[in-house]
């Protein structure tokens, strides 16, 4: 037993131990019995729904809720974990939930994409391309892409089942005809195996390519929504667009300042108050690895 | 000729309330149909009965549809329902807000039914929802713009724009003329009576304003709680209505 007086979150456990006030990953049993049902069915039906009883975690909801809950219902003692936010490897919503993990699972944490068993994403895919065997969980806020156009969940199931895809057209159109181009930089809706159109999350349209025929486990959970879905390894997925408007990457024209990359998606950095500003990598690990291979 | 469609003793309650009661009539291709009474005397019951969007209690309702022939709608399955009431079917409602996108362009707005079917090319999206705002008598110049900016009567002709894209051949309106002023409706008639007869369209036209169904329609039903009192050529119904309940509706136009 901890000293109760003490709640500071700050303490780990010793290495491969994890705190005995909470069972192993947090949530109790059921709970994550329930979850991989859940799991097992989005991945039996690739980009489908699956409604979950989501549970409070000790976070607010828009900080990862159901992708908590997902990498809790997935985690086995052997795991090493790494947790992203936006690319980064060290901002607060990673930091926090890696050291959640540390505490309630005892688990190994990472930074480097390649030697990581299960990834919590907010928002990005790493640039090291993916391997079998590897799990990404996707932390997702509206898992419904049509929900900005059909407020009502009733109808937007019956579309779903149905297969009644036109009004994402719709959203589309809305864009060329007030831009000039399919001005959706994130969230850009996909079709999966030519059934579903699935939101892939909001990350950035850069990395929608990426999840078509990926090898590893693709898993998103909606906490707040309770909903999950899931895509197996080497699942086609399409990114929608229009025959004389096809879909494209997007990326700030420039290279890395730090690594020099020039094919990586990112961020734009305000260096001062006179308008100098830098583009660097968003993957924080995939720049730091570049950095070190070429000071060897 | 065939009827392309055709009703057979449609009845509905709704628990004991009587909506509407053994209704039966059949639609031929180019016939416009209006369907007049007072409010509550089960018009609109027997419009969203026929068009899909109630259960009938008993009866059937068979569609001539393109690939099968007649079809009975009420038996079809929900996919098939509701493609034909994306393609062969159109429905324009009485406020223009319940059958648009207000948040969606002009464009879009008329767009959406020829993305729904499979239009994936942009540019013939475009052109075609252009080609259909000029025939709706709107500026083609306003295509970017909201309905939310467009006036009633500009709302109204987008809606039915909406609706025709994809070449329909049996449509539903329900008052469509309600809300606006005279000079608006008078405009709005002449067009649908032009299109109606351009396109050799089938409406079902259901309406309390008998000027409506003198100018646009050929046949014309009365209804009565919930039952159909008179039916005949409009002209002859409305001229020489034999029914207690037709003739007090005919004498009620006002003059002016």
């Amino acid at each position: 037993m901890t000293d109760p007086s003490d709640t500071s979150l700050g303490d780990t456990p010793p290495e491969g131990t994890h705190d005995q006030d909470y069972n192993f990953a947090y949530l109790d049993e059921q709970t994550k019995r329930m979850i991989r049902r859940a799991l097992l069915k989005g991945l039996a039906i690739p980009g489908y729904q699956v409604p979950f009883a989501s549970r409070e975690m000790p976070m607010p909801y828009g900080w990862g809720t159901g992708g908590v809950q997902v990498t809790s219902a997935c985690l086995v003692p052997d795991d090493c974990i790494k947790v992203i936010d936006q690319g980064a490897d060290d901002t607060t919503n990673a930091v926090s939930i890696r050291k959640f993990f540390e505490r309630t699972a005892g688990v190994r944490t990472t930074e480097k994409t390649g030697e990581a068993s299960l990834i919590q994403t907010r928002h990005r895919i790493p640039e090291t391309p993916l391997e079998e065997g590897q799990i990404l969980v996707y932390q997702v806020p509206i898992p419904e892409p049509l929900r900005f156009l059909e407020p009502r969940e009733t109808e937007t199931r019956k579309m779903h089942a149905l297969e009644e895809y036109g009004l994402m057209h719709v959203k589309l159109y809305e864009d060329i005809s007030s831009h000039g181009h399919i001005s959706t930089a994130y969230a850009y809706p996909v079709s999966v195996e030519e059934r579903y159109v699935m939101d892939p999350s909001p990350i950035p349209k850069f990395d929608n390519p990426k999840m078509h025929q990926c090898p590893a486990v693709q898993l998103f959970g909606a906490g707040r929504e309770q909903r999950i879905y899931a895509l197996p390894p080497y699942t086609d997925v399409v990114s929608l667009d229009f025959e004389d408007h096809p879909f494209t990457r997007l990326r700030n024209d420039g290279v890395c300042g730090l690594c020099g990359a020039d094919d990586t998606y990112l961020d734009e950095v305000i260096m001062d108050d006179e308008g100098t500003r830098m583009f660097v990598c968003s993957d924080t690990d995939y720049c730091a690895t570049r950095i070190e291979e070429a000071a060897e | 000729m065939n009827p392309i469609f055709s009703v057979r003793d449609i009845t509905k309650f709704y628990g004991n309330q009587k909506g509407c009661e053994g209704v039966s009539f059949d639609l031929y291709p180019g016939e416009v149909l209006g369907i007049v009474g007072e409010s509550g005397s089960g018009k609109s019951t027997l419009l969203n009965v026929i068009s899909g969007q109630l259960e009938p209690d008993q009866g059937d309702v068979l569609f001539d549809t393109r690939h099968a022939g007649m079809v009975s709608t009420t038996a079809m399955a929900e996919p098939e329902r509701r493609m034909l009431a994306r393609t062969d079917w159109a429905y324009v409602h009485q406020n223009p807000r319940d059958g648009l996108r207000m948040a969606v362009s002009a464009g879009g707005n008329i767009g959406e039914r020829l993305m729904n079917i499979g239009a994936r090319h942009y540019g013939d999206i475009r052109e075609t929802a252009s080609g259909w705002m000029g025939r709706v008598e709107l500026d083609t110049g306003r295509i970017d713009d909201r309905p939310s900016t467009f006036s009633g009567g500009m709302q109204q002709r987008l809606q039915i724009a909406r609706n025709l894209v994809t070449g329909p051949r049996l449509i539903f309106m329900d008052e469509p003329t309600g809300g606006l002023d005279l000079s608006v409706q008078a405009r709005l008639l002449d067009l649908l009576r032009n299109l109606v007869r351009e396109l050799g369209l089938a409406v079902i036209i259901v309406t309390h304003d008998l000027a409506v169904v003198r100018m646009l329609a050929h046949r014309v039903m009365v209804m009565q709680r919930g039952q159909v009192v008179e039916s005949g050529l409009a002209d002859q119904v409305l001229d020489d209505p034999q029914h207690p309940y037709s003739q007090l509706l005919v004498s009620s136009i006002l003059q002016v």
